[in-house]
């Protein structure tokens, strides 16, 4: 019999909740999942008595299948919920919502929502446990977890690695997930973009800021591009996309002036041509595709290690 | 601390694995279609050595060898807390094999119970057998039995029996503790 798991909480609210050990400990667990997910048979009957909703009420292609699949290769029962489709359009409140669907049984909570806050809300209110999958620009835990992992897969340990996150830091929970978590991994980070697009005090988190995109590539052993979240914007932070793409777009010939291989992650959905060009997308350095693998392992680990702490 | 009275130690711990390999080769000759599978993490203590053996004996053995981690197919998973997982090294499928599962203590069974529904997870295999180095009698709660049995020990319920492996294989033995010793 093995050693107990020693998880230091019921819910997965934020990285910023969660300690080193606990991260060290999904990733340890995340490792015998994706030897699991590359079996013939990619199942275990792990949770085959725990119900899990998966409740979105934000627009979400891969951390929903991500997250659907985890669950459906642990053998657990999946209801998912879309705000589009449902009696939120008719006025519910969100506590009344996810306490009907919670009264049908269910164990546990993926939920993604626009405005930051509500899982932690959630957790203080209701009776299951609550996995984040992304709360409005606040955290996107999983994400980073799986960030992590796909990096550690490739440079070994990120104590003492250089990682810039370039993009929209504004609005991005990928990238405060991300500085958090790398943080705690005690890796060196720095966020890069245009200045309207870094929040103001960001070096109290103990990142550095640049505005040079290739000046950061150089510096850097990966890099995590971000996404421009047009939607996200009320006011235009920018003259036009491809201005972006001109002064912090990243190309293959940008890359090839770094003078040693450096990753290339994207959380995905890419904007080709606006903050990775195709060629870059595609290119060796690119572990985009290794990420979405990780990121079925990473969410089964999640999963696992907060299913049984009722 | 208690230190446990010694059941089973050298030179007849030796004498004991080296008959388990001796018992496997007289069933499975060159091994043909045949799985060897430890059970993680204290049955592959066993596996390893006995697989050893084997392969001194019969360098050219056709054995397939593999370690099979049960956490993820554990039946308490709602009632206790989550258990680390070990790792799982079995890179070939058991569709009509015969399968030997090897691990070290054979008690309630309910850890060979898990490790034939994980056996399910990787193919329909042609048979399966257990090896086992200490089988504690009277205490099954599924009928389970194993077909090789390094000795057996009949100990009241609370008692535990710990193997401690070492380098040094003349310093191997089995102790027996009058109760669980936590860590």
């Amino acid at each position: 019999m093995g050693s107990e798991a020693k998880f230091s909480t019921k819910h997965l609210l934020g990285i910023k909740y969660i300690s080193t050990a606990d991260i060290e400990l999904i990733f340890h667990t995340a490792d015998e999942f994706k030897e699991v997910i590359n079996r013939p048979i990619k199942r275990v009957p792990t949770l085959r008595d725990i119900t899990v909703a998966n409740i979105f009420f934000e627009n979400s292609t891969r951390t929903r299948i991500s997250f659907e699949l985890a669950e459906k290769r642990l053998s657990a029962d999946v209801v998912n919920f879309s705000a589009s489709s449902s009696s939120v359009s008719k006025g519910e409140t969100l506590l009344d919502t996810v306490n009907n669907i919670l009264s049908m049984k269910v164990d546990m909570v993926v939920i993604r929502h626009p405005a930051a806050g509500v899982p932690v809300y959630l957790s203080t209110r209701v009776n299951a446990n609550i996995i984040n999958a992304g709360d409005g620009t606040h955290e996107h835990p999983t994400q980073a977890l799986l960030d992590a992992y796909s990096m550690i897969e490739k440079l070994g340990n990120l104590r003492g690695k250089k990682i810039v996150i370039v993009g929209d830091i504004l609005h991005s929970r990928v990238a405060l997930s991300n500085i958090f978590c790398l943080k705690k991994l005690g890796a060196k980070v720095r966020v890069c973009g245009p200045p309207t697009l870094i929040p103001k005090f960001i070096e109290s988190l103990g990142v550095e800021v640049s505005f040079d995109v290739e000046a950061s590539l150089k510096w850097c052993d990966a890099a995590n591009v971000l996404r421009i979240q047009l939607e996200r914007q009320e006011i235009p932070y920018l003259p036009s996309l491809r201005e972006y793409a001109q002064y912090f777009g990243i190309n293959a010939a940008m890359l090839e002036r770094v003078d040693r291989p450096i990753l290339i992650l994207h959380p995905g959905p890419i904007n080709r041509g606006v903050e990775l060009s195709s060629d870059a997308a595609d290119s060796k350095q690119s572990i985009i595709l290794q990420q979405v693998e990780n990121g079925v392992a990473i969410r089964m680990a999640v999963l696992y290690l907060l299913a049984n702490r009722n | 601390m208690e230190r446990g009275r010694i059941i089973l130690k050298s030179p007849r711990f030796d004498l004991t694995l080296q008959r388990l390999a001796h018992q496997l080769i007289e069933t499975y000759g060159q091994f043909e279609n045949t799985c060897l599978i430890g059970i993680q993490p204290r049955g592959v203590e066993l596996s390893d050595r006995i697989y050893t053996l084997i392969t001194e004996i019969i360098p050219g053995h056709q054995a397939k060898y593999g370690k099979l981690d049960i956490t993820f197919y554990r039946d308490d998973f709602r009632l206790r807390k989550a258990l680390k997982a070990n790792d799982t090294e079995m890179d070939f499928v058991v569709d009509d094999q015969r399968v030997v599962l090897i691990d070290d203590v054979l008690y309630t069974g309910r850890t060979i119970q898990a490790a034939l529904t994980a056996l399910n997870y990787f193919g329909r295999p042609k048979n399966v057998e257990l090896l086992v180095l200490i089988d504690r009698r009277f205490k099954r709660e599924i009928p389970i039995r194993a077909d090789y049995i390094g000795t057996s020990v009949d100990a009241v319920d609370e008692a535990h029996v710990v193997v401690d492996w070492d380098l040094n294989p003349l310093k191997n033995e089995v102790r027996l503790f009058k109760k669980k010793i936590e860590g």
